[in-house]
């Protein structure tokens, strides 16, 4: 039953990943190389109307167009770089999903860096603050009275005990 | 005084007004055009059946600021706006070509028909290319555009009043006084 079950599972996955591939297969060019590299490309390029998808992924006909324009391009020899250029001219670096390091995009891509940075030393700052804080008290000596005060404590203390 | 205690308060406070600032003031869906400032990119189509004699880019060349509207007989946005788009055609403010993106023939035909004209001259994008060198993402969008064919920019979406008065009539007020 277990073994059932597990077959169905598994089969499932199976069936769901060749149903994955085979979304856009009717879109192919006839040279494998050509076509790996396409896809590849299309991989990286944002589908402009649902913006968080790749062209690869998305199944908008905006999506479908432009893949066609990369197969085109990879067909008619462009490099890589190439077809993404062709597509930056037209929609603009947005176009990329991993956007290029450039003065525009500097704070996107330095950002994250800054801040932890500034979180680390504010988190070192306010830690080294403490222990010392903490520590100094620590260290600081009993008054003789209260010193006097605690031995005695701590003697009658034994002293209930045992009576 | 120990006001420590008010820097997360503070960074707090910053990083929400960032945030709302980009709920209510910026679209994402808004992507500004790279073509500003550029010359239109070359094309030639044929018209939509009847409706003038095809669209080029030395059509839109025309000595003053002209409309490329991007349009299609699916698109419920644009039936929003072509009303606006025909009373600019009637009172002569500013010369409007048609691009008809990914449309087919007689059903664009079939839609300028019943809703009326707006354009001088009109140009059928069957397979969407030309709408991909122009950097189109949905339809409408409206190319403002100088009278060398340059385009000066682009509104996504139906054309409010807004845009009329503050993208569009300004800059045609300037190119013809």
């Amino acid at each position: 039953m277990r073994a059932f079950f597990f077959s169905l599972i598994v089969g499932g996955v199976l069936l769901a990943g060749s149903m994955a591939e085979a979304v856009f297969v009717d879109e192919r060019l006839a040279d494998p190389a050509e076509e790996t590299r396409a896809r590849e490309i299309s991989e990286g390029i944002r589908c402009l109307v649902c913006q968080n998808q790749s062209i690869m992924d998305s199944n908008a006909d905006l999506a479908r167009d432009l893949r066609g324009v990369v197969r085109e391009r990879v067909a008619a020899g462009d490099t890589d770089d190439q077809v993404r250029d062709y597509l930056v001219v037209r929609y603009g670096d947005w176009v990329l999903l991993n956007p290029p390091f450039k003065m525009k995009t500097a704070l996107l891509w330095v950002g994250p860096a800054v801040i932890f940075l500034l979180g680390g030393l504010a988190a070192i700052a306010f830690l080294r603050r403490r222990s010392s804080a903490g520590g100094g008290e620590a260290v600081q000596r009993l008054s003789p009275e209260e010193q006097e005060e605690l031995d005695r404590l701590l003697r009658d203390g034994k002293e209930d005990d045992r009576g | 005084m120990r006001l420590g205690f008010l820097a997360p308060v503070l960074t707090f406070a910053v990083i929400a007004a960032l945030m709302l600032y980009a709920l209510f003031f910026l679209n994402p869906k808004e992507i500004p055009s790279e073509l500003v400032s550029k010359p239109a990119p070359e094309f030639q189509l044929e018209p939509v059946p009847g409706y003038g004699p095809g669209l080029g880019t030395s059509d839109l060349k025309q000595g003053k600021v002209v409309l490329l509207n991007v349009f299609a007989s699916w698109c419920v946005a644009c039936l929003a706006e072509h009303p606006l788009l025909v009373k600019l055609k009637q009172q002569g403010v500013v010369d409007i070509y048609g691009l008809n993106y990914k449309d087919k023939p007689d059903a664009a035909a079939k839609w300028l028909t019943r809703h009326g004209t707006a354009y001088t001259r009109t140009g059928m994008d069957l397979k969407g290319r030309v709408g991909i060198d122009f950097g189109v993402y949905g339809v409408p969008e409206t190319f403002i555009i100088d009278g060398e064919g340059r385009i000066l920019d682009k509104i996504i979406g139906p054309i409010t009043e807004h845009d009329l008065e503050t993208r569009i009539l300004p800059r045609v007020s300037g190119e013809n006084g």
